[in-house]
């Protein structure tokens, strides 16, 4: 059996153990609640990051799709990019699973897995790209939104004063 | 020297995964961009005659305090200890069991273990047990205790500015602590030291001069109104004029100034107009609005006790001014704690006004008979109960839509069901968020308590989170595109919140929706709704 069939074989092992890594990027009072507090209303955070963290494990068995595995990153670096994380921080769990997997193999070095292992860790940068991306998204979101509230503010006030003068259509 | 370059491997186990546990009293401030407001305009801080005024900057050094400021907050401590019986019981009982740690939607957003409620308030809990409590003089850090330095004053400042005074978290203490009383007590401390931030200070002083936070001047205030005349009658052929400080009317009309200057909060306010003209031409009903008590919104609660007193006293002076019978308050938020939870006590009894009856159905309203004002939501939910609005809901069909309860009318005052038969009634598709997202247990919008400014966007989206997380859900289930709320700091503030999180959801105030379906007398065809945009099956009308 291929290292990626295993790997989903024992999905829930490797979600949780990545889990595990992302939630310690948090102090650990905060980590304890992540971890613990299951209702996805109560503990967004910690929900919707094992949530997306199990599509991106099962996406490894699958046929990657770039796309998926955006959507699935997505919610997570929504969350982690209002954070207090560097860029570096919020995104470096991505490369955690390489040692997760790795981990969790008997024997991670022996020459059969070599293949496999090239493959995983191709994807797992994909991903790591992907999440930069959307962390740069993020971020340029805030500071449009930080822009765009500035500018309606007084931009309208003079608008709805009659003080702007538009360029007629003719 | 390539033999000493380390493996990817080594370098990878040498990453400490979890910032190292410390004791939080070790775990030094760092005021971080995008998390703090601005420093108060020291021009805003004079005007109100409070004391300190000064430029500074959060992010220096020095922040040019008095050369007594620790004498200064211990005595203003002290005093307050005596002054409020609350306060000393809050400092005194918590056991710190916890129950509040997790429910704050600040903590739950950024992670940051000292927006713990419990831990927020322990910031000013272990320097009163170091100023005011034997065991603490004696124990020191042992009892929790600890001495008010610089960096202590900061940590003050920065979370107790990371708390918008929602009190879920009060929900939930066994012992009924109220930590927004304490955040509350806390900025009133640091308003000793001139501590306050823009956001706050300058509408409030805006507020005490000119009557409301924009600084609007009663002829612009007249102004804007008059440009909503002319919109509503695009959208219906018909002039809703209303009355400016009418003696004699028959209710005196307050709503926050952001109804009348800003998106989506204007809807909402033609929404009012187009209401007050529908009474007052079918029933005789007349409303009348000041440009002196221009707002409802009272950023003095975020001030300090005095500062809030004084801002909440012109309304009730200038209903007095004007001979009304009661006062019709509209969708704002902390306005109606206000008046629910401190006016009796500030400016009340207000008993030179009557029990508030609404003259058309008859309705007293007995749960206002101390403050003497009512609810907008109230007051339309008891219109359609007995009939008296004619109705066409199918015009907000294209709205699907879920109902946020704004903290302080929710918790503040109890107002739960109306808000929901209100847009129930005008509107054909609404579905409820989860159970624990709202009424009582519902979740700030995160800029609340005047966090609502453009500098501190990370804080507000990350406050934010917990309630978009629900408003997520109900898009992706039931197609919900549409975001209700009565307050208008919702209105300015959920916008961006949704623009973030679930791009797909508008926000929308209760009023609005109530006009889209309202059929005023002789109107003609609506084709457009209150955004002038197309109504369902209109589409082509528009065209």
């Amino acid at each position: 059996m291929g290292l990626m069939a295993q790997l989903a074989l024992r999905k829930d092992v490797v979600v949780d153990k990545w889990f595990a890594r992302v939630v310690d990027t948090y102090p650990a009072e905060t980590a304890r609640f992540l971890r613990s507090q299951k209702d996805p209303f109560a503990n967004p955070v910690g929900r919707t990051t094992h949530q997306q963290l199990g599509t991106l494990v099962a996406l490894l068995d699958a046929d990657w799709n770039p796309d998926t595995a955006r959507s699935a990153l997505d919610p997570i670096m929504r969350i982690r990019a209002v954070q207090d994380f560097s860029a570096a921080r919020a995104t470096g769990f991505v490369f955690d699973l390489k040692q997760v997997i790795r981990g969790l193999m008997k024997s991670p070095d022996d020459a059969r897995w070599i293949g496999d292992l090239k493959q995983l860790d191709r994807l797992i940068d994909e991903m790591a790209l992907i999440s930069f991306d959307l962390f740069m998204g993020c971020r340029e979101k805030v500071y449009e939104l930080k822009a765009n509230e500035m500018k309606d503010r007084t931009y309208k006030a003079f608008a709805k004063a009659g003080l702007i003068k538009e360029v007629d259509d003719e | 020297m390539a033999d000493e370059t380390p493996k990817p491997q080594e370098l990878l186990d040498r990453i400490a995964y979890q910032p190292p546990a410390k004791h939080w009293m070790d775990v030094p401030v760092n005021i971080r961009k995008g998390m703090y407001c601005y420093a108060s305009n020291p021009k805003s801080v004079e005007y109100l005659s409070m004391p300190n005024a000064r430029p500074w900057n959060p992010l220096e050094d020095d922040w040019q305090l008095p050369e007594n400021w620790q004498q200064i907050l211990h005595e203003g401590f002290k005093e307050r200890l005596e002054k409020f019986r609350s306060i000393k019981v809050f400092m005194d009982i918590c056991v710190r069991c916890g129950a509040c740690a997790d429910k704050c939607h600040f903590f739950i957003g950024t992670g940051d273990p000292k927006n713990m409620p419990v831990l927020r308030a322990e910031l000013l809990r272990s320097v009163y047990r170091n100023d005011f409590t034997a065991l603490g003089k004696v124990l020191g850090r042992l009892n929790g205790a600890r001495p008010m330095t610089l960096d202590v004053l900061k940590e003050w400042w920065y979370y107790l500015f990371q708390c918008t005074e929602c009190r879920r978290c009060s929900l939930f203490c066994p012992y009924g602590i109220d930590t927004a009383e304490i955040t509350i007590f806390g900025r009133e401390l640091l308003n000793l030291l001139g501590l306050n931030i823009d956001w706050v200070a300058t509408p409030v002083a805006n507020c005490y001069r000119t009557g409301n936070h924009l600084g609007i001047q009663p002829h612009a205030f007249k102004d804007m109104l008059d440009f909503f005349v002319d919109d509503i009658e695009e959208i219906t052929g018909l002039r809703c004029e209303q009355t400016f400080n009418e003696k004699g009317a028959d209710i005196l009309f307050i709503t926050p100034s952001g109804d009348v200057f800003a998106d989506p909060g204007t809807y909402t306010c033609m929404g009012y107009m187009m209401l007050f003209h529908y009474l007052k031409e079918k029933y005789g009903l007349k409303v009348t609005w000041s440009t002196y008590a221009s707002e409802g919104g009272n950023f003095g609660f975020f001030t300090s006790h005095e500062t809030m007193k004084r801002l909440n006293a012109k309304m009730y002076l200038e209903a007095r001014r004007l001979g009304v019978k009661w006062i019709l308050g509209g969708e704002c938020g902390h306005m109606w704690r206000v008046i629910n939870q401190y006016m009796d006590t500030m400016n009340g009894p207000a008993d030179f006004l009557e029990t508030p009856v609404n003259p058309i159905t008859g309705t007293v309203y007995q749960n206002a008979a101390s403050t003497k004002m009512v609810h907008i939501s109230e007051f339309t939910a008891d219109l359609i109960r007995h009939g008296k609005l004619e109705l066409d809901p199918s015009r907000n069909d294209n709205k699907i839509i879920t109902f946020h309860d704004s903290c302080n009318p929710a918790r503040g005052m109890g107002m739960f069901e109306e808000p929901r038969y209100v847009i129930k009634s005008v509107a054909n598709h609404f579905y409820e968020m989860p159970a624990n997202t709202i009424r009582e247990q519902t979740f700030c919008c995160g800029s609340g308590a005047g966090l609502n400014a453009g500098e501190n966007m990370e804080l507000r989206m990350a406050g934010g989170l917990p309630r978009a997380n629900a408003v997520k859900y109900v898009h992706e289930t039931f197609g919900v595109n549409m975001l209700a709320c009565v307050c208008a700091i919702d209105r300015a503030a959920l916008p961006a919140s949704m623009e973030y999180w679930v791009p797909e959801v508008d926000v929308t105030g209760v009023t609005e929706l109530v006009a889209n379906a309202l059929i005023l007398p002789g109107e003609q065809e609506r084709t457009m709704d209150l955004r002038s945009e197309p109504l369902p099956g209109m589409e082509e009308a528009d065209e």
